[in-house]
Protein backbone atom coordinates (compact mmCIF):
# COMPACT_ATOMS: atom_id res chain seq x y z
CA UNK A 1 0.00 0.00 0.00
CA UNK A 2 0.90 3.40 -0.58
CA UNK A 3 0.21 6.34 1.73
CA UNK A 4 0.38 9.91 0.48
CA UNK A 5 1.04 12.45 3.90
CA UNK A 6 0.83 16.04 3.15
CA UNK A 7 2.30 18.08 5.93
CA UNK A 8 2.05 22.14 6.03
CA UNK A 9 4.55 24.41 7.53
CA UNK A 10 2.89 27.01 9.70
CA UNK A 11 3.86 28.69 13.03
CA UNK A 12 5.66 26.70 16.20
CA UNK A 13 2.29 25.88 18.43
CA UNK A 14 4.22 27.62 21.22
CA UNK A 15 4.01 30.72 19.90
CA UNK A 16 1.83 33.33 20.28
CA UNK A 17 1.04 34.72 16.85
CA UNK A 18 0.95 38.61 16.75
CA UNK A 19 -1.07 40.68 14.50
CA UNK A 20 0.46 42.93 12.53
CA UNK A 21 0.05 46.71 13.45
CA UNK A 22 -1.61 46.97 9.87
CA UNK A 23 -4.40 44.42 10.16
CA UNK A 24 -3.32 42.79 7.11
CA UNK A 25 -2.59 39.23 8.73
CA UNK A 26 -0.34 37.51 11.30
CA UNK A 27 3.18 38.88 11.33
CA UNK A 28 4.99 35.54 10.50
CA UNK A 29 9.10 37.21 9.96
CA UNK A 30 11.70 35.92 12.17
CA UNK A 31 8.97 33.77 13.92
CA UNK A 32 10.05 30.05 14.72
CA UNK A 33 7.56 27.56 12.19
CA UNK A 34 7.28 23.84 12.89
CA UNK A 35 5.16 21.17 11.03
CA UNK A 36 1.72 21.54 11.95
CA UNK A 37 1.22 19.24 14.87
CA UNK A 38 -1.54 17.08 13.65
CA UNK A 39 0.37 16.36 10.49
CA UNK A 40 2.96 14.90 12.77
CA UNK A 41 1.14 12.85 14.37
CA UNK A 42 -0.30 11.79 10.46
CA UNK A 43 3.59 10.71 9.35
CA UNK A 44 3.90 8.59 12.69
CA UNK A 45 0.81 6.65 11.62
CA UNK A 46 1.83 6.30 8.19
CA UNK A 47 5.55 5.34 9.54
CA UNK A 48 3.79 2.77 12.08
CA UNK A 49 1.95 1.52 8.89
CA UNK A 50 5.30 0.63 7.49
CA UNK A 51 6.68 -0.84 10.74
CA UNK A 52 3.95 -2.94 11.82
CA UNK A 53 3.43 -1.05 15.14
CA UNK A 54 1.02 0.01 16.80
CA UNK A 55 -2.39 -1.66 15.30
CA UNK A 56 -0.93 -2.43 12.38
CA UNK A 57 0.62 -5.48 10.54
CA UNK A 58 4.02 -5.23 9.45
CA UNK A 59 4.22 -3.88 5.31
CA UNK A 60 0.70 -2.88 5.37
CA UNK A 61 2.27 0.68 3.86
CA UNK A 62 5.56 0.33 1.16
CA UNK A 63 5.97 3.75 0.69
CA UNK A 64 5.28 6.87 2.21
CA UNK A 65 5.40 9.64 0.38
CA UNK A 66 5.06 13.68 1.95
CA UNK A 67 3.83 16.19 0.42
CA UNK A 68 3.96 20.33 0.88
CA UNK A 69 2.25 22.86 -0.74
CA UNK A 70 3.85 26.01 0.25
CA UNK A 71 7.02 28.41 0.24
CA UNK A 72 10.51 26.80 -0.39
CA UNK A 73 10.84 27.04 2.80
CA UNK A 74 8.41 23.83 3.21
CA UNK A 75 11.23 21.36 2.18
CA UNK A 76 12.03 21.47 5.35
CA UNK A 77 8.69 20.99 6.79
CA UNK A 78 9.45 17.80 4.01
CA UNK A 79 12.71 16.89 5.60
CA UNK A 80 11.44 16.79 8.93
CA UNK A 81 8.79 14.04 7.72
CA UNK A 82 11.47 12.56 6.07
CA UNK A 83 13.24 12.21 9.07
CA UNK A 84 10.35 10.39 10.96
CA UNK A 85 10.46 8.04 7.96
CA UNK A 86 8.68 8.99 4.80
CA UNK A 87 10.27 7.74 1.79
CA UNK A 88 10.22 10.81 -0.14
CA UNK A 89 8.93 13.85 -0.89
CA UNK A 90 7.08 16.33 -3.20
CA UNK A 91 7.11 20.44 -2.64
CA UNK A 92 4.79 21.91 -4.62
CA UNK A 93 5.84 25.78 -4.65
CA UNK A 94 3.50 28.43 -4.06
CA UNK A 95 4.41 32.16 -3.30
CA UNK A 96 1.32 33.32 -2.20
CA UNK A 97 -0.67 30.55 0.85
CA UNK A 98 -3.23 29.46 -1.18
CA UNK A 99 -6.74 28.59 0.28
CA UNK A 100 -7.94 25.24 1.75
CA UNK A 101 -10.29 24.86 -1.76
CA UNK A 102 -6.89 25.39 -3.63
CA UNK A 103 -4.65 23.48 -1.51
CA UNK A 104 -7.39 20.87 -1.96
CA UNK A 105 -7.42 20.71 -5.97
CA UNK A 106 -3.56 20.58 -5.94
CA UNK A 107 -3.50 17.55 -3.63
CA UNK A 108 -6.09 16.01 -6.00
CA UNK A 109 -3.68 16.54 -8.88
CA UNK A 110 -0.99 14.75 -6.87
CA UNK A 111 -3.09 11.82 -5.68
CA UNK A 112 -4.14 11.56 -9.20
CA UNK A 113 -0.44 11.22 -10.25
CA UNK A 114 0.78 9.28 -7.55
CA UNK A 115 -1.76 6.95 -7.06
CA UNK A 116 -1.72 5.92 -3.44
CA UNK A 117 -4.03 3.76 -1.64
CA UNK A 118 -4.60 5.65 1.58
CA UNK A 119 -3.56 10.01 2.29
CA UNK A 120 -3.23 10.24 5.57
CA UNK A 121 -3.34 14.07 7.24
CA UNK A 122 -3.83 16.23 9.76
CA UNK A 123 -7.26 17.09 10.89
CA UNK A 124 -6.82 21.19 11.01
CA UNK A 125 -3.40 23.61 10.77
CA UNK A 126 -3.04 25.71 13.78
CA UNK A 127 -3.06 28.88 11.69
CA UNK A 128 -6.11 29.00 9.48
CA UNK A 129 -8.06 26.53 11.79
CA UNK A 130 -10.19 25.69 8.64
CA UNK A 131 -10.60 22.02 9.21
CA UNK A 132 -11.78 21.30 6.07
CA UNK A 133 -8.60 20.39 2.95
CA UNK A 134 -9.19 16.65 4.31
CA UNK A 135 -12.67 16.40 3.89
CA UNK A 136 -12.68 18.76 0.17
CA UNK A 137 -9.73 16.32 -1.21
CA UNK A 138 -12.16 13.24 -0.40
CA UNK A 139 -15.21 15.17 -1.89
CA UNK A 140 -13.18 15.86 -4.95
CA UNK A 141 -11.93 12.36 -5.78
CA UNK A 142 -14.73 10.90 -4.16
CA UNK A 143 -13.11 9.13 -1.81
CA UNK A 144 -14.92 8.07 1.43
CA UNK A 145 -13.53 10.29 4.63
CA UNK A 146 -13.07 9.21 8.48
CA UNK A 147 -12.01 12.47 10.38
CA UNK A 148 -11.16 13.03 13.48
CA UNK A 149 -8.72 9.78 14.01
CA UNK A 150 -7.89 8.28 17.32
CA UNK A 151 -7.74 4.91 15.95
CA UNK A 152 -6.57 3.39 12.63
CA UNK A 153 -6.76 -0.31 11.92
CA UNK A 154 -6.21 -1.28 7.95
CA UNK A 155 -7.40 -4.73 7.04
CA UNK A 156 -8.61 -6.00 3.75
CA UNK A 157 -8.71 -2.92 1.77
CA UNK A 158 -10.65 -1.37 4.27
CA UNK A 159 -9.85 1.34 7.18
CA UNK A 160 -12.03 0.75 10.34
CA UNK A 161 -11.47 4.01 11.66
CA UNK A 162 -12.60 5.19 15.51
CA UNK A 163 -13.65 8.86 15.42
CA UNK A 164 -13.85 11.16 18.15
CA UNK A 165 -17.17 13.08 17.85
CA UNK A 166 -19.02 14.73 20.35
CA UNK A 167 -20.34 13.10 23.08
CA UNK A 168 -18.07 10.30 23.10
CA UNK A 169 -16.21 8.33 19.79
CA UNK A 170 -17.58 6.33 16.99
CA UNK A 171 -16.52 3.58 14.65
CA UNK A 172 -16.46 3.37 11.07
CA UNK A 173 -15.58 1.71 8.35
CA UNK A 174 -14.24 3.00 4.37
CA UNK A 175 -13.32 0.96 1.17
CA UNK A 176 -10.00 1.89 0.65
CA UNK A 177 -8.65 4.00 -1.38
CA UNK A 178 -10.38 7.14 1.46
CA UNK A 179 -9.02 10.00 3.00
CA UNK A 180 -8.08 9.79 6.75
CA UNK A 181 -7.42 13.23 8.92
CA UNK A 182 -5.92 12.22 11.88
CA UNK A 183 -6.60 13.87 15.98
CA UNK A 184 -4.50 14.33 18.70
CA UNK A 185 -4.87 11.07 21.01
CA UNK A 186 -3.82 8.66 17.51
CA UNK A 187 -0.43 8.63 18.38
CA UNK A 188 2.51 10.10 19.74
CA UNK A 189 4.89 11.16 17.05
CA UNK A 190 8.75 10.12 17.72
CA UNK A 191 11.75 12.40 18.02
CA UNK A 192 13.51 12.47 14.48
CA UNK A 193 17.30 10.86 15.65
CA UNK A 194 20.57 12.14 13.94
CA UNK A 195 21.12 9.24 11.73
CA UNK A 196 17.89 9.29 10.55
CA UNK A 197 18.35 13.05 10.00
CA UNK A 198 21.49 12.78 8.20
CA UNK A 199 19.55 9.62 6.06
CA UNK A 200 16.52 11.96 5.51
CA UNK A 201 19.17 13.91 3.74
CA UNK A 202 19.95 11.71 1.34
CA UNK A 203 16.52 11.26 0.56
CA UNK A 204 14.64 12.80 -2.94
CA UNK A 205 12.32 15.68 -2.98
CA UNK A 206 10.59 16.35 -6.54
CA UNK A 207 10.08 19.96 -6.99
CA UNK A 208 6.87 20.95 -8.68
CA UNK A 209 5.10 24.37 -9.22
CA UNK A 210 1.23 24.53 -8.51
CA UNK A 211 1.11 25.60 -12.49
CA UNK A 212 2.57 21.80 -12.88
CA UNK A 213 -0.97 20.89 -12.02
CA UNK A 214 -2.82 23.02 -13.91
CA UNK A 215 -5.17 22.98 -10.41
CA UNK A 216 -7.69 25.97 -10.58
CA UNK A 217 -6.15 28.26 -7.20
CA UNK A 218 -7.71 31.58 -7.72
CA UNK A 219 -8.89 32.73 -4.72
CA UNK A 220 -12.51 32.89 -3.47
CA UNK A 221 -12.07 35.11 -0.27
CA UNK A 222 -10.95 38.38 0.60
CA UNK A 223 -8.96 38.64 3.35
CA UNK A 224 -10.61 42.16 4.62
CA UNK A 225 -8.46 42.64 7.75
CA UNK A 226 -7.05 40.77 10.73
CA UNK A 227 -7.62 42.22 13.97
CA UNK A 228 -6.75 41.51 17.30
CA UNK A 229 -9.20 39.72 19.63
CA UNK A 230 -10.66 41.80 22.51
CA UNK A 231 -8.25 41.84 25.09
CA UNK A 232 -8.75 40.56 28.59
CA UNK A 233 -7.12 41.92 31.29
CA UNK A 234 -6.19 39.68 34.37
CA UNK A 235 -8.73 40.44 37.24
CA UNK A 236 -8.33 40.47 41.32
CA UNK A 237 -6.60 37.98 43.61
CA UNK A 238 -8.86 36.47 46.41
CA UNK A 239 -7.65 35.80 49.52
CA UNK A 240 -9.57 32.22 49.71
CA UNK A 241 -12.17 30.20 48.62
CA UNK A 242 -14.92 32.17 51.13
CA UNK A 243 -14.03 35.89 49.19
CA UNK A 244 -13.99 33.85 46.02
CA UNK A 245 -17.64 32.61 46.09
CA UNK A 246 -18.58 36.16 48.16
CA UNK A 247 -17.64 37.65 44.70
CA UNK A 248 -19.17 35.51 42.38
CA UNK A 249 -22.82 35.64 44.63
CA UNK A 250 -22.63 39.46 44.04
CA UNK A 251 -21.69 38.96 40.20
CA UNK A 252 -25.01 36.75 40.14
CA UNK A 253 -23.41 33.96 38.31
CA UNK A 254 -23.77 31.31 41.06
CA UNK B 1 -32.04 34.91 -1.12
CA UNK B 2 -32.39 31.78 0.84
CA UNK B 3 -30.32 30.02 3.48
CA UNK B 4 -30.59 26.23 4.63
CA UNK B 5 -29.88 25.63 8.19
CA UNK B 6 -28.03 21.62 8.87
CA UNK B 7 -29.51 20.71 11.64
CA UNK B 8 -27.46 18.99 14.84
CA UNK B 9 -29.84 17.19 16.24
CA UNK B 10 -30.26 13.96 18.41
CA UNK B 11 -33.46 12.24 16.41
CA UNK B 12 -35.61 13.21 19.33
CA UNK B 13 -34.77 17.14 19.53
CA UNK B 14 -32.67 19.66 18.04
CA UNK B 15 -29.95 21.06 20.11
CA UNK B 16 -29.46 24.34 21.14
CA UNK B 17 -26.61 24.75 18.41
CA UNK B 18 -29.22 24.29 15.35
CA UNK B 19 -31.18 27.49 17.33
CA UNK B 20 -27.83 29.47 17.38
CA UNK B 21 -26.76 28.96 13.67
CA UNK B 22 -30.64 30.09 12.97
CA UNK B 23 -28.95 33.25 14.34
CA UNK B 24 -26.60 34.00 12.46
CA UNK B 25 -28.54 32.49 9.38
CA UNK B 26 -30.95 35.67 10.59
CA UNK B 27 -28.40 37.65 9.77
CA UNK B 28 -26.91 36.26 6.49
CA UNK B 29 -31.17 37.55 5.55
CA UNK B 30 -33.42 35.80 3.45
CA UNK B 31 -36.08 33.24 3.82
CA UNK B 32 -34.33 29.89 6.00
CA UNK B 33 -35.33 26.23 5.98
CA UNK B 34 -34.26 23.67 8.34
CA UNK B 35 -33.02 20.53 6.79
CA UNK B 36 -33.24 17.20 9.12
CA UNK B 37 -31.08 14.36 8.13
CA UNK B 38 -31.60 11.02 9.84
CA UNK B 39 -33.38 7.69 10.74
CA UNK B 40 -36.45 8.30 12.61
CA UNK B 41 -36.13 12.12 13.21
CA UNK B 42 -39.43 13.19 12.41
CA UNK B 43 -39.48 13.90 16.01
CA UNK B 44 -36.48 15.77 15.75
CA UNK B 45 -37.68 18.02 12.56
CA UNK B 46 -41.22 18.86 14.38
CA UNK B 47 -38.83 20.41 17.16
CA UNK B 48 -37.17 22.15 14.63
CA UNK B 49 -40.56 23.31 13.18
CA UNK B 50 -41.22 25.52 16.12
CA UNK B 51 -38.05 27.24 15.72
CA UNK B 52 -39.40 31.30 15.33
CA UNK B 53 -38.12 32.57 11.78
CA UNK B 54 -38.38 29.62 10.02
CA UNK B 55 -39.84 29.00 7.07
CA UNK B 56 -39.80 25.05 6.30
CA UNK B 57 -38.29 22.06 7.44
CA UNK B 58 -37.05 19.68 5.32
CA UNK B 59 -37.14 16.05 6.56
CA UNK B 60 -34.91 13.54 5.04
CA UNK B 61 -35.09 9.89 6.57
CA UNK B 62 -33.94 6.62 5.46
CA UNK B 63 -32.18 3.60 7.14
CA UNK B 64 -28.89 4.75 5.59
CA UNK B 65 -29.09 8.23 7.31
CA UNK B 66 -29.16 6.46 10.81
CA UNK B 67 -25.63 7.74 11.47
CA UNK B 68 -24.16 11.13 10.25
CA UNK B 69 -22.20 10.03 7.70
CA UNK B 70 -20.07 12.96 5.51
CA UNK B 71 -21.25 11.20 2.21
CA UNK B 72 -24.93 10.76 3.58
CA UNK B 73 -24.81 14.43 3.95
CA UNK B 74 -23.63 15.65 0.96
CA UNK B 75 -25.84 13.25 -1.18
CA UNK B 76 -28.68 14.67 0.54
CA UNK B 77 -27.94 18.17 0.81
CA UNK B 78 -26.63 18.51 -3.01
CA UNK B 79 -30.18 18.00 -4.89
CA UNK B 80 -31.22 20.97 -2.85
CA UNK B 81 -28.50 23.44 -3.16
CA UNK B 82 -29.73 25.18 -5.78
CA UNK B 83 -32.22 26.77 -4.36
CA UNK B 84 -30.04 28.38 -1.88
CA UNK B 85 -27.61 31.17 -1.29
CA UNK B 86 -26.25 30.03 1.99
CA UNK B 87 -26.01 26.68 3.56
CA UNK B 88 -25.04 26.74 7.38
CA UNK B 89 -24.21 24.28 9.97
CA UNK B 90 -23.31 24.41 13.45
CA UNK B 91 -19.37 23.77 13.77
CA UNK B 92 -19.94 20.51 15.93
CA UNK B 93 -17.97 17.28 14.83
CA UNK B 94 -21.29 16.46 12.48
CA UNK B 95 -21.01 20.35 10.95
CA UNK B 96 -16.76 20.14 10.45
CA UNK B 97 -16.91 16.56 8.99
CA UNK B 98 -19.35 17.43 6.34
CA UNK B 99 -19.74 20.87 5.55
CA UNK B 100 -16.54 21.40 3.58
CA UNK B 101 -17.20 18.08 1.57
CA UNK B 102 -20.38 19.73 0.02
CA UNK B 103 -18.49 22.83 0.37
CA UNK B 104 -16.06 21.50 -2.59
CA UNK B 105 -18.45 19.32 -4.16
CA UNK B 106 -20.42 23.16 -4.87
CA UNK B 107 -16.62 24.21 -6.23
CA UNK B 108 -16.89 26.98 -3.19
CA UNK B 109 -14.70 28.07 -0.35
CA UNK B 110 -15.66 27.07 2.69
CA UNK B 111 -16.12 29.06 5.62
CA UNK B 112 -15.02 27.60 8.97
CA UNK B 113 -16.18 28.68 12.53
CA UNK B 114 -18.10 32.29 12.23
CA UNK B 115 -18.15 34.42 14.96
CA UNK B 116 -19.98 37.57 13.36
CA UNK B 117 -21.86 38.32 10.35
CA UNK B 118 -20.67 41.57 9.04
CA UNK B 119 -22.91 41.36 5.54
CA UNK B 120 -24.13 38.54 3.91
CA UNK B 121 -20.84 38.06 1.66
CA UNK B 122 -18.60 38.92 4.73
CA UNK B 123 -17.43 37.00 8.47
CA UNK B 124 -15.92 37.04 11.41
CA UNK B 125 -13.50 33.92 12.29
CA UNK B 126 -10.50 33.02 14.68
CA UNK B 127 -7.67 32.16 13.18
CA UNK B 128 -4.43 31.30 15.19
CA UNK B 129 -6.16 29.34 17.97
CA UNK B 130 -7.79 32.43 18.37
CA UNK B 131 -5.42 35.18 19.08
CA UNK B 132 -6.56 36.58 15.37
CA UNK B 133 -9.87 37.65 13.91
CA UNK B 134 -10.16 37.39 10.32
CA UNK B 135 -12.69 39.25 8.44
CA UNK B 136 -13.21 37.77 5.28
CA UNK B 137 -15.41 38.62 1.94
CA UNK B 138 -16.20 35.99 0.32
CA UNK B 139 -17.23 36.06 -3.76
CA UNK B 140 -18.35 32.63 -4.27
CA UNK B 141 -22.01 33.02 -5.61
CA UNK B 142 -23.05 30.09 -2.74
CA UNK B 143 -21.91 30.23 0.70
CA UNK B 144 -21.39 27.35 2.72
CA UNK B 145 -20.15 28.06 6.40
CA UNK B 146 -19.95 26.48 10.02
CA UNK B 147 -21.59 28.88 13.05
CA UNK B 148 -19.34 28.77 16.21
CA UNK B 149 -22.00 28.21 18.23
CA UNK B 150 -21.04 30.46 21.05
CA UNK B 151 -20.85 33.45 19.04
CA UNK B 152 -24.49 33.63 18.73
CA UNK B 153 -27.53 33.67 20.97
CA UNK B 154 -30.09 31.05 20.38
CA UNK B 155 -33.08 31.81 17.98
CA UNK B 156 -36.63 31.77 20.32
CA UNK B 157 -39.18 29.24 19.91
CA UNK B 158 -42.66 29.99 19.01
CA UNK B 159 -42.32 29.28 15.08
CA UNK B 160 -45.05 26.53 13.33
CA UNK B 161 -43.04 26.13 9.75
CA UNK B 162 -44.22 23.10 7.54
CA UNK B 163 -42.35 20.21 7.28
CA UNK B 164 -41.40 18.68 4.07
CA UNK B 165 -40.38 14.85 2.86
CA UNK B 166 -37.25 15.30 0.83
CA UNK B 167 -35.29 11.95 -0.35
CA UNK B 168 -31.87 10.98 1.87
CA UNK B 169 -28.57 10.12 0.11
CA UNK B 170 -26.06 6.79 0.58
CA UNK B 171 -22.94 6.01 1.48
CA UNK B 172 -21.98 3.49 -0.63
CA UNK B 173 -17.97 2.87 0.67
CA UNK B 174 -18.96 3.55 4.31
CA UNK B 175 -20.02 1.57 7.06
CA UNK B 176 -21.25 2.42 10.41
CA UNK B 177 -19.97 0.17 12.89
CA UNK B 178 -20.70 1.06 16.49
CA UNK B 179 -20.42 4.47 18.84
CA UNK B 180 -19.83 4.46 22.29
CA UNK B 181 -21.45 8.05 23.84
CA UNK B 182 -20.29 9.01 27.26
CA UNK B 183 -23.41 9.18 29.68
CA UNK B 184 -23.81 12.04 31.94
CA UNK B 185 -26.54 13.97 34.03
CA UNK B 186 -24.75 17.14 34.16
CA UNK B 187 -25.57 19.73 31.39
CA UNK B 188 -23.63 19.61 27.88
CA UNK B 189 -20.40 21.15 27.69
CA UNK B 190 -20.43 23.52 24.79
CA UNK B 191 -24.32 24.68 25.98
CA UNK B 192 -23.45 24.81 30.08
CA UNK B 193 -23.82 28.13 31.98
CA UNK B 194 -21.27 26.76 34.05
CA UNK B 195 -17.82 24.98 33.47
CA UNK B 196 -15.64 23.43 36.00
CA UNK B 197 -12.47 22.04 34.26
CA UNK B 198 -9.51 20.30 35.56
CA UNK B 199 -5.59 20.05 34.34
CA UNK B 200 -3.34 17.65 35.16
CA UNK B 201 -2.82 18.45 38.45
CA UNK B 202 -5.32 15.88 39.93
CA UNK B 203 -3.35 13.32 39.27
CA UNK B 204 -5.30 10.44 38.33
CA UNK B 205 -8.73 9.97 36.62
CA UNK B 206 -10.18 8.75 40.36
CA UNK B 207 -9.07 11.87 41.77
CA UNK B 208 -10.06 14.01 38.62
CA UNK B 209 -13.81 12.84 39.38
CA UNK B 210 -13.47 12.71 43.49
CA UNK B 211 -12.63 16.18 42.99
CA UNK B 212 -14.49 17.80 39.97
CA UNK B 213 -17.57 15.41 39.85
CA UNK B 214 -18.91 16.83 43.58
CA UNK B 215 -18.39 20.29 42.68
CA UNK B 216 -19.47 20.20 39.06
CA UNK B 217 -22.76 18.55 40.83
CA UNK B 218 -23.35 21.24 43.48
CA UNK B 219 -22.55 23.89 41.06
CA UNK B 220 -25.05 22.69 38.33
CA UNK B 221 -22.10 22.95 36.40
CA UNK B 222 -20.71 20.93 33.04
CA UNK B 223 -17.09 19.33 33.54
CA UNK B 224 -14.43 19.95 31.31
CA UNK B 225 -10.33 19.44 31.18
CA UNK B 226 -7.10 20.43 29.52
CA UNK B 227 -5.79 18.47 27.08
CA UNK B 228 -2.80 17.59 29.33
CA UNK B 229 -5.74 16.01 31.61
CA UNK B 230 -7.61 14.15 28.88
CA UNK B 231 -3.99 12.86 27.29
CA UNK B 232 -3.41 11.56 30.54
CA UNK B 233 -6.16 9.54 30.96
CA UNK B 234 -7.55 11.81 33.65
CA UNK B 235 -10.71 12.49 31.90
CA UNK B 236 -12.47 11.19 28.48
CA UNK B 237 -11.66 13.16 25.35
CA UNK B 238 -14.90 14.85 24.66
CA UNK B 239 -14.11 16.90 27.70
CA UNK B 240 -11.65 18.42 26.29
CA UNK B 241 -11.84 22.34 26.00
CA UNK B 242 -9.51 23.98 23.69
CA UNK B 243 -8.66 24.68 19.96
CA UNK B 244 -8.12 20.93 19.10
CA UNK B 245 -11.44 20.46 21.57
CA UNK B 246 -14.73 21.94 22.28
CA UNK B 247 -14.99 25.75 22.70
CA UNK B 248 -17.06 27.64 25.41
CA UNK B 249 -18.43 30.50 26.71
CA UNK B 250 -20.28 29.94 29.57
CA UNK B 251 -21.35 32.41 32.31
CA UNK B 252 -19.03 31.24 34.44
CA UNK B 253 -15.29 28.83 33.86
CA UNK B 254 -13.98 27.87 36.79
CA UNK B 255 -10.29 26.49 35.86
CA UNK B 256 -8.53 24.49 38.32
CA UNK B 257 -5.28 23.53 38.44
CA UNK B 258 -5.04 24.43 34.38
CA UNK B 259 -1.79 26.56 33.98
CA UNK B 260 -3.84 28.12 30.66
CA UNK B 261 -1.56 27.03 27.64
CA UNK B 262 -2.36 29.40 24.65
CA UNK B 263 -4.29 26.08 23.03
CA UNK B 264 -6.88 25.80 26.21
CA UNK B 265 -7.27 29.84 25.73
CA UNK B 266 -8.62 29.66 22.82
CA UNK B 267 -11.32 26.87 23.79
CA UNK B 268 -12.74 29.23 27.00
CA UNK B 269 -11.24 33.01 26.77
CA UNK B 270 -14.56 34.25 25.62
CA UNK B 271 -16.23 32.86 28.88
CA UNK B 272 -18.18 35.44 30.86
CA UNK B 273 -16.30 35.44 34.30
CA UNK B 274 -13.42 33.10 34.54
CA UNK B 275 -12.04 31.71 37.69
CA UNK B 276 -8.44 30.13 38.21
CA UNK B 277 -7.46 28.36 41.25
CA UNK B 278 -3.70 27.32 40.90
CA UNK B 279 -0.92 26.81 43.20
CA UNK B 280 1.81 28.72 40.87
CA UNK B 281 1.42 32.43 41.10
CA UNK B 282 3.00 32.80 37.95
CA UNK B 283 0.73 30.39 35.59
CA UNK B 284 -0.57 32.18 32.35
CA UNK B 285 -4.22 31.42 33.23
CA UNK B 286 -3.96 34.29 35.87
CA UNK B 287 -3.25 36.67 33.56
CA UNK B 288 -7.39 36.23 31.84
CA UNK B 289 -9.04 35.65 34.84
CA UNK B 290 -11.64 37.80 36.69
CA UNK B 291 -10.85 36.18 40.39
CA UNK B 292 -7.12 34.41 40.85
CA UNK B 293 -7.20 32.24 44.00
CA UNK B 294 -3.64 31.32 44.36
CA UNK B 295 -3.85 27.55 46.20
CA UNK B 296 -3.88 23.83 46.29
CA UNK B 297 -7.08 22.57 44.88
CA UNK B 298 -7.04 19.65 47.32
CA UNK B 299 -7.35 22.50 49.80
CA UNK B 300 -9.14 25.14 48.22
CA UNK B 301 -12.01 22.55 46.57
CA UNK B 302 -13.13 21.32 49.30
CA UNK B 303 -12.92 24.99 51.14
CA UNK B 304 -15.09 25.95 48.14
CA UNK B 305 -17.63 23.41 48.28
CA UNK B 306 -17.64 24.21 52.05
CA UNK B 307 -18.15 28.29 51.22
CA UNK B 308 -20.75 27.17 48.63
CA UNK B 309 -22.72 25.33 51.57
Amino acid sequence: MKVLVPVKRVIDYNVKARVKADQSGVDLANVKMSMNPFDEIAVEEAVRLKEGKGHHAANTAEEIVAVSVGVTQAQETIRNALAIGADRGILVQSDTDLEPLAVAKVLKAVVDEEKPDLVLMGKQAIDGDNNAVGQMLAALLDWPQATFASKVEIKDGKAQVTREIDGGLQIIEVTLPAVITVDLRLNTPRYASLPNIMKAKKKEIATKAVADYGADTAPRLKVVKVTEPPKREAGEKVADAAELVAKLKSKGVI
Amino acid sequence: MAVLVIADHDGATVRDTTHKTVTAASKIGGDIDILVVGEGAKAAAEAAAKIKGVRKVLLAESAGLGKVLAETVEATVLPLAEGYDAILAPATTDGKNFAPRIAAKLDVAPISDIIEVVSADTFVRPIYAGNALETIQSSDAKKVITVRPTGFDAAEEGGSASIETVTGGDAPKTTFVSEEKVKSDRPELGAAKIVVSGGRAMGSSEEFHAVMDPLADKLGAAVGASRAAVDAGYAPNDYQVGQTGKVVAPELYIAIGISGAIQHLAGMKDSKIIVAINKDPDAPIFQVADYGLVADYKTAVPELMTALG
